[in-house]
This record gives C-alpha cells, structure tokens and sequence, in this order.
C-alpha cells in the first residue's frame, strides 16, 4: 500500500526545525499571537455606529447606573482581526480528522447555516401570533414526524436543549408516569460505562444510582440487570442505558433487558449519543425503549460550535407520551396543533411542566430537517453503514498494533483500544494524544469509558474518505511503533507545534483566574453613565 | 451523496479488507426483530436546490420580525445584530470545533470564553461568570439548586413578576427534585409580598428586574432582608441590554445573576437557541453548575486558557456533580463576545440609552390613545398596557394589520381575568417614528 503523505516529506529534515527561533513579535508568519480584547480596546471608541439618543425624560425611576461597565471596545477592523487571529488557534472539523469518540464531529453541511439564517426562520419571535408564524409550525412537525419515524417511538418532546437536559426531560417523564401511577420508586439502574451525564441526570432527580458491571465482552448481562432489580424489589424506576453502547458495541441482549425492566413496573431510558450508528438500520422503539433522548448536533450534523448549542429532543413511548412537557404538537384533523399552556389541554394529557422558556432549539431544528432531506431515508441509512464501516476499517487497521480490550469483534461505529500497548514504553496516554497534535490529528476521546483503563476511543463519522482514514491509520501505526521503539522524546512534552505547550491544568485549578482584572497602574476613573 | 465521500468501489474494498461482504454482517448484533428490511417510510435523499427550496416554501410562511413595525418582547428582544458578528462565528474553526477539551489546539475558544467571562462578570456586577447556560429560563433553575446547595435549605421564593416560562422550568425541575417553592401570585405592580415571604427556611429569593411586566425593581431591600434570614438573592434578567443603564444586580447586593443573553449578537430565532448568562461570587465557584474557563501558563511559560475545576462536574462526579450538565452554549456566547467587544462599556450604554428613548416615546405615543393605559412607572424597553379589551383579540387584530403589536399576558398567564387586558409591549433601537405612528394607527382602528 503506498500511503498517501499528502505533500507532506517522507522523512523529517534535520536542519527544517525552524519553529524555535524567536521572533520579535512572538509571531510566526502566519501563526500570530493575541492578546486579551481588553488589553487592546479601548473605552474611547466603538465599533458600532449608534445615534445619540433625541431628548426625552427618562422614566428608570432610581435604577440608572452610575458608571457605565468597565469594557474596552474594539472597532470593526480591529474585531475582525481579533477574532480571525483567534480562530485560527482552532481546531476543526473543516480541518482534519477529530476522532472524538462519542462526540460524533461529522461533516456540516454549509446549506444547514443557509437555511437557518432565511428571514422566516431566523428573525421570528418565539410569541409572535401563531396566525404569523404557521411555517415555523410546519418545519417543526416535519422534524417531529421523522423522529418518530426513525425510532418508531409514539411522540416527541421537542424542546429539550441539550443531550443532557434531553435526558433530565426523559427521566422526568419517567418519574410523572411513576408519580401518576401512585408509586414512587427510588433506584435508577445505570451501568458503569454510562457517560457521566446518566448517574448526573438520575441523582438530580432524588434517585439513587445502582451501578451494573459490563460482562466480559463488553456489553450488559441480562442475568445482572435481573439480580440488581431482585436486590431492589418493587423499587425499580428504571434503567439508563447507551445502545450502541459507550465501548462501541451494540447491546445484544437488548430486548430481554427491556423486559425484566418492564416486567419490575421500570421504565427503559436509551441514551441516544450514539443512534447514528443505527439510523435506517434498528428502531429504538422495536427494542422495548420508552424513552430516548436525540442529540441534533451529533447525528444531524447541526455544528458543535466550540461546545454548544446542541438540542435534545426526546422520543418517547406510548405510555410515556402523555407526559411530555410543554409545549408540545398535537395531532389534529389536516395537521398538527401547538399546545403552549395547560389551559389547552384535553382528557389524557399530563404534561410534568416545561424545560425552557418558549420552543426550544429552533435554529438546530432547521439544520437538522435540512440535513435528513438532503441525505432521504436512503442516505440516513448509507450514512450509518459507512459510519459503522469505517470505524472496522480503522480496527482492522490497528489491531494488530493496539490492543482492543474486549477482543476482535464488530464494533458500531467507533472502535475502542485500549492504552496496554504502551506499557513499558514510557509513554503515557496522555503523551500519546499529545504527540497525535504534532501530526495534524485531534487526539480521540481518552479515559472513557471508564470500565477500560486508559480507554482510546475512536469515531472517524461517514465523512471520512478511505485516503483521510489510510493516512489516519499509518499516523497512528508510526505512532505505535516509534513509542515501542523507545522514541520518546517525539512524546515527552508533546506537543511542540501547537499554538500552546503543554498546559498547566493543576495551577489553573489551584488558583483558579476566571476573568481579567485591569492592571492596578492602568486604573481609569469610572466613566459616568451619560 | 453529496455528504459521504466513500464511493461504491471504496466500499468494496473495505468491505473485502474488513473480511466481509455484505456491511449487514457487520450488524449482527442488532435483534433480528428489531431490524429494519428496506427504507424507512420517509422521503428520499434530495439535491441541495430542492431541499433550499422546500425550507424556503416554509420559511415563506413566517412573517419576520424586520419586515413589520415590531414591538414583541416578553423574553426575547428584536435588536440589530452587526454583520462581522455573524461572519466571524461561521467561520470553520469556530463553527465547526468541539469542545475545547485539548486546549493546545482549543486556544481560540477558550479564550473568548475568557473573554465572555470577563464582560458578564463586569455587566452583571459580580465576581465570577461561568461559560454560558442553555439560557436565561434553565440557568435560573440551575441558580436554584446551586442556591440549595449553599444555604443547605430547599426553599425558593419566586416573586411574581418572573417571567412565567421561567418560573415554570423551576417549579418543574424542584417538584421532581423534591424541593420546595413559593410562587407569588402574578403582579404587575409591587413587590410588596416578596419581602413578607423570606423567613428562616427560605433558601433563596428569586427577583426579575426589569420583571416579566417591564417594571424597574429595587433589589437592594429584598438583598437586605434576604441575607438578614440566611438566604441568597438571585436577581434575574430577559433583557441584557437594559444593564447598560440601570445599576447592576451585583452592585444591588445580589448572590447570584442569572439572565437571557440573546439581545446582544443572537437573532430571535424563533426562541433558541439562546445564550444563559451566571454570575455569582467568588466564594461560591465550586457550588457553580456549568463550564468554566480559567487562566494558566503553558510548558514554556506563555499565558494559555483551559477548562477548569472540572472535579465539580459529571464526567469526574457523576452522580455527585452540582449538575448534569455537560455543555454550553459556546456559539451563541462567541456571538455575544464579539458583539460586546464591537459595543464596549460606553457603546452598551449608548444603546440602552436609545432602547429607553424609543420605550419613553413608545408609551407617550400609545397614552394617547383612547382607553390606553400604562401601569408602569419606571421601566427600561418594555411596558405593560391595559387595553379596554381582552389583549390576545386585539394582538390578533393588530397582525390583520400587519403590526406585530407586543405579547398578550394571557398567552404566558391563561385563566387569569384580571389579566386578560393586559398587553406587553417592547422597543428597541431598531422602532423607527413610523413604526411607532403606523402602531397607534392600527391601535385605534381596532379599538375603536
């Protein structure tokens, strides 16, 4: 196989390391440094061209502030040169391979940004007369319509923010159904591989996390989701659990869970994190779910944005459904209907409340609808199988270099290894991810999931080409090769071409600096408010 | 596909390299019953022009906000955002990041969250501001719990001029959590009963100011009165730009600060997504919900960025971290950033300046008209109006006439008779004179 470099040299030049000469400015070419925005701005401009206000009286009473705040400005030029600067400090996908497993950073449509911004959707006010806003309704149903389809659930909670927050709606749907049932269990199951956000989830809620260990091949047993609900008798809310799961392996034992959970009065809550794997192949709904949380951003492809914004709408079952939160669509004759209050309500509905002022997400739900009618139910499908396909490829590509913990089977769509092939190197995860940087690569997810010690997973997405995932693949086999040769000083304090060495994350923590304090010598008097 | 860069032969090779050769092999796992044969009942893949047109069809359908004179508010503001705001966050390598959880690489992000940080603490008047919430309704609930979690006491008082989406994303999230809370009846006036109902089991007392009705509250007595008792002040605000005129929540006495960001460099969008903004005081860093970005110094001794005090949150904690949550809102807070950076102290200020002035001759203009009445007496862009008819039919009436003409209370407060005739009504700097005579033109056609 010749690997594709690129244009990069098949050898590194010993005189080319130019990178630690000084220069004056602590720039290098394009590689510029930037200081704070407040340490360049100034109080005395603006990069907004604003009217004097006409003569008036206010009517503040006695609210006015007495000094306007203490923030520099920037004019234009100078924001667009800050921010460009900044960016370029980035990575991203639009750059290279991010194999952040359980991330999912996919491909962003541009068309998504374009359809977002369109008048009609971006600059409309959330309690506008609905008579003004019916293809806001419209857009909204659709998307609705194909979550339902997709998972073959009943109904869906649109208005979550997040996948985290999805999941608190989920969990609260679940504890409404209990409440309204007159019970009041106290235990949420949860296996130890669960993200983070699972046992966060359940205990804000007053539930007591039961922990279940994954079996030896890396998945959940029936036989120990039994004997945890026998432990507990008649106090089972539920279990939270990842399909496919957070080791990159589909939960074959799925439906039979379901049932023992079901069989206890528990309800099933699906962590969607990881549904791009399956989308057009499996309905959650078919596997027993009641309810799962859908995180926009990661299998619809709306932008990660540096952390955020996501959306989390949630699915959920026919028993479930009458306990989604407001607002919510109801199906009516010729359409669907927004039920915003509980006076609207009818026979039957009982919402647990609201999670966030008015709809929701709307900008991602545009990005999202214009991404599943761009890819069809043939292309949603396409996309999941090569998702799964190339995450093989890369296990193929490195098993016999890095160690897969629960042996050589199929994984989903990312592979997990972990860190045993290292040891005796001298060469920590940590160092390893790092040196990942001096390549080009953002390193993978590392540490998690928590059930394998010193976890590396891996998620290269449908938007990998076979070229991007062979130079992927031979980067990490020298990699591997070079720290079991004893190469560690390509380790050791890596990285050594990114904008920033390594970080001091303990003195960050210890005395933790959150904003910028305006220098003493630099004390200006307090502005007046005009 | 436009968006998948495997082609059909790729496809077969790799199938070959993985040893299979049929990809459904590779989902074996997946219960026979539960597959899907064929394609699910949905529509197939579209090009780029057909799916822009569809979604143009649709957005057709939406009156927007600047193709009308405008005046809804309640929670969401219409305000000019400046073009290089939206330019710079489609830029790649903000739009398309994740997470700064390598911070070598993330330096860009991480230090405009820095940056936020910074302004929200300095607008708010407090020490400390987090990364960003979902928005200003969660983040209110999140100051809730972070509130319980301080006084070890689990009762909030919630006045009643919150806004009332917000005061039901608390009262949802603390009946499941099986806390306790006081909601004030609605009141578009005083504040009265806010000070009569701290006592010693009070947590926190939860204060909107400018309220749900546009009212101006003083918050120094009720930080008084709350401290007095052991519980904190969380001081709440919809619309940010009004803290560049009015004294802030921090220099109030407030514990904690928690307020919707969207007004400054974030579009309406039809409610979210939107930017939270927290502030509270150093001494409670560790009791924070959400992200955090903090100062350090790199191997060779250069000022770098990176998440911080990370051991609060649910990736180390799991079930004993102050929330669940995992994110933030970092576009819509770079937005924000960028827009307060091209704005500064004295340009914030300015704006409040002509949101108020245009608010001032707003309710001059609607005072004269017949039946028309203003309850509000200190108030920043926003107002409350009791019309001589139920609000939600004359808004109604007001949009056959191509005036969007501010939120009926009734929609957020149904039920309620004794505020069915009241109207909330928004200015900003985008209300031109025409917008404001072509809105009491409407007005009295339809009262009359």
């Amino acid at each position: 196989m010749s690997m594709n470099t690129q244009g990069r040299p098949s050898a590194p030049s010993e005189t080319a390391i130019t990178s630690e000469r000084a220069t004056f400015t602590g720039n290098k070419a394009l590689a510029m440094e930037e200081p704070l925005l407040f340490e360049i701005g100034r109080m005395d401009v603006c990069g907004v061209d604003l009217d004097e206000a006409d003569d008036f009286t206010p009517a503040l009473g006695s609210h006015a502030r007495k000094a306007v705040p203490d923030l520099p400005a920037l004019t234009e030029p100078e924001t667009m040169r800050h921010y460009v600067r900044l960016s370029s400090k980035n990575y991203a996908i639009d750059a290279g391979l991010y194999p952040l497993g359980s991330c999912t950073m996919k491909h962003n449509p541009r068309l998504n940004e374009k359809m977002a911004r369109l008048p009609g959707f971006g600059d409309v006010h959330p309690l506008q007369p609905l008579s003004t806003v019916t293809g806001a309704v419209e857009l909204i149903s659709e998307l609705a319509h194909w979550l339902v389809t997709m998972t073959g659930m009943s109904a869906v909670a649109m208005s979550p923010k997040a996948g985290a927050h999805g999941e608190l709606c989920g969990m609260m749907a679940i504890k409404a159904a209990h409440q309204a049932a007159g019970r009041d269990p106290k235990i949420v199951l949860v296996p130890e591989s669960a993200h983070g956000t699972n046992p966060a989830t359940a205990a804000l809620l007053g539930y007591k996390v039961v922990s279940i260990e994954a079996r030896e091949d890396g998945t959940v047993d029936p036989a120990a989701v039994k004997a945890r609900i026998k432990e507990h008798e008649g106090d089972i809310a539920g279990i939270m659990l990842t399909n496919p799961n957070t080791c990159g392996l589909f939960e074959r034992d799925i439906i039979a869970i379901a049932e023992a959970i079901h069989a206890a009065d528990g309800y099933f809550y699906c962590d969607g994190a990881n549904f791009n794997a399956i989308v057009g192949k499996a309905r959650p709904g078919d596997l027993g779910v009641d309810a799962m949380h859908i995180n926009l951003h990661k299998t619809f492809s709306t932008p990660h944005g540096g952390g955020g914004p996501g959306a989390g709408p949630v699915v959920l079952s026919e028993r479930l459904a009458p306990f989604a939160p407001l607002p919510f669509l109801r199906k009516v004759e010729g359409g669907t209907q927004w039920v915003e209050t509980d006076a609207e309500l009818k026979d039957g509905e009982q919402p647990f409340g609201r999670m966030t002022a008015f709809h929701g997400q709307m900008g991602m739900y545009v990005r999202a609808l214009a991404y599943m009618k761009s890819h069809g139910a043939d292309g949603l499908k396409q996309a999941s199988e090569d998702a799964v396909l190339n995450a093989n490829y890369v296990r193929v590509g490195l098993q016999d270099l890095m160690s897969l913990p629960f042996g050589q089977r199929w994984c989903m769509h990312e592979v997990l290894f972990d860190d045993s092939f290292l040891k005796d190197t001298g060469v920590t995860t940590l160092d390893f991810a790092k040196a990942m940087i001096d390549e080009g690569y953002h390193p993978m997810t590392m540490y998690f999931p928590l059930v394998v010690h010193g976890a590396m997973l891996i998620e290269p997405t449908e938007s990998e080409s076979r070229s991007s995932l062979d130079l992927f693949i031979a980067t990490m086999r020298d990699l591997v090769l070079s720290a079991q040769k004893g190469e560690t000083d390509r380790f050791k304090g890596a990285p050594f071409h990114a904008p920033r060495g390594r970080l001091d994350e303990t003195r960050a923590a210890r005395n933790p600096v959150l904003k910028w304090e305006r220098p003493a010598a630099q004390a200006v008097q307090p502005q007046a408010a005009e | 596909m436009r968006y998948l860069p495997l082609s059909d032969t790729d496809r077969a090779d790799m199938l070959a390299r993985v040893g299979i050769s049929d990809i459904d092999e590779i989902f074996v796992d997946i219960p026979k019953s539960a597959r899907i044969d064929g394609l699910l009942d949905l529509p197939r893949r579209q090009s780029e022009f057909a799916v822009e047109r569809d979604l143009t069809r649709m957005a057709g359908k939406n009156v927007a906000a600047s193709s009308v004179p405008f005046f809804v508010g309640a929670g969401a503001y219409k305000h000019h955002v400046p073009a290089s705001v939206d330019h710079l966050i489609q830029r790649s390598e903000f739009l398309t990041s994740y997470t700064p959880y390598q911070p070598e690489v993330t330096q860009g992000t991480l230090q405009y969250l820095f940056e936020f940080q910074t302004q929200v603490a300095a607008l708010t008047g407090m020490e400390v501001a987090n990364a960003s919430m979902y928005d200003g309704s969660t983040g209110t609930a999140e100051a809730v719990l972070m509130a319980h979690r301080v006084t070890r006491r689990n009762k909030a008082v919630l006045s009643g001029g919150l806004h009332p989406h917000y005061r039901q994303v608390v009262e949802g999230l603390s009946a499941m959590a099986g806390d306790r809370v006081e909601a004030l009846p609605a009141d578009p006036a005083g504040t009265e009963d806010i000070l009569a109902a701290i006592d010693d089991e009070t947590s926190c007392v939860v204060v909107q100011s400018p309220s749900f009705y546009g009212q101006l509250i003083d918050l120094k007595p009720i930080a008084e009165k709350a401290h007095a008792h052991g519980a904190l002040l969380i001081a709440v605000f919809t619309e940010v730009v009004s803290l560049g005129l009015i004294e802030a929540p921090g220099e109030q006495g407030a514990d904690i600060v928690v307020g919707e960001g969207q007004s400054i460099g974030n579009g309406l969008n039809f409610g979210g997504p939107y930017v939270g903004l927290f502030a509270t005081r150093q001494k409670f860093i560790r009791q924070m919900p959400g992200r955090l970005c903090g100062e350090t110094v790199d191997a060779n001794g250069k000022r770098g960025f990176v998440l911080t005090l990370s051991t609060r949150e649910q990736h180390i904690r799991r079930d004993k971290a102050t929330s669940n949550i995992c994110t933030n809102s970092g576009l819509c807070c770079l937005a924000f950033t960028i827009h307060m950076t091209l704005l500064g102290g004295n340009g914030l200020a300015k704006l409040a300046r002509i949101n108020h002035a245009n608010a001032v001759k707003l309710k001059g203009a609607l005072e004269g008209v017949a039946g028309v009445k203003v309850l509000n007496d200190a108030f920043f862009n926003e107002f409350t109006v009791k019309l001589p008819k139920p609000a939600a039919e004359v808004v109604e009436a007001l949009a056959e006439k191509g005036v969007l003409g501010g939120v009926p209370v009734s929609r957020l407060e149904p039920g309620k008779a004794d505020l069915s005739d009241l109207l909330l009504v928004a200015s900003s700097e985008v209300n031109s004179d025409e917008d404001r005579a072509a809105f009491v033109a409407a007005l009295k056609e339809v009262l009359a």
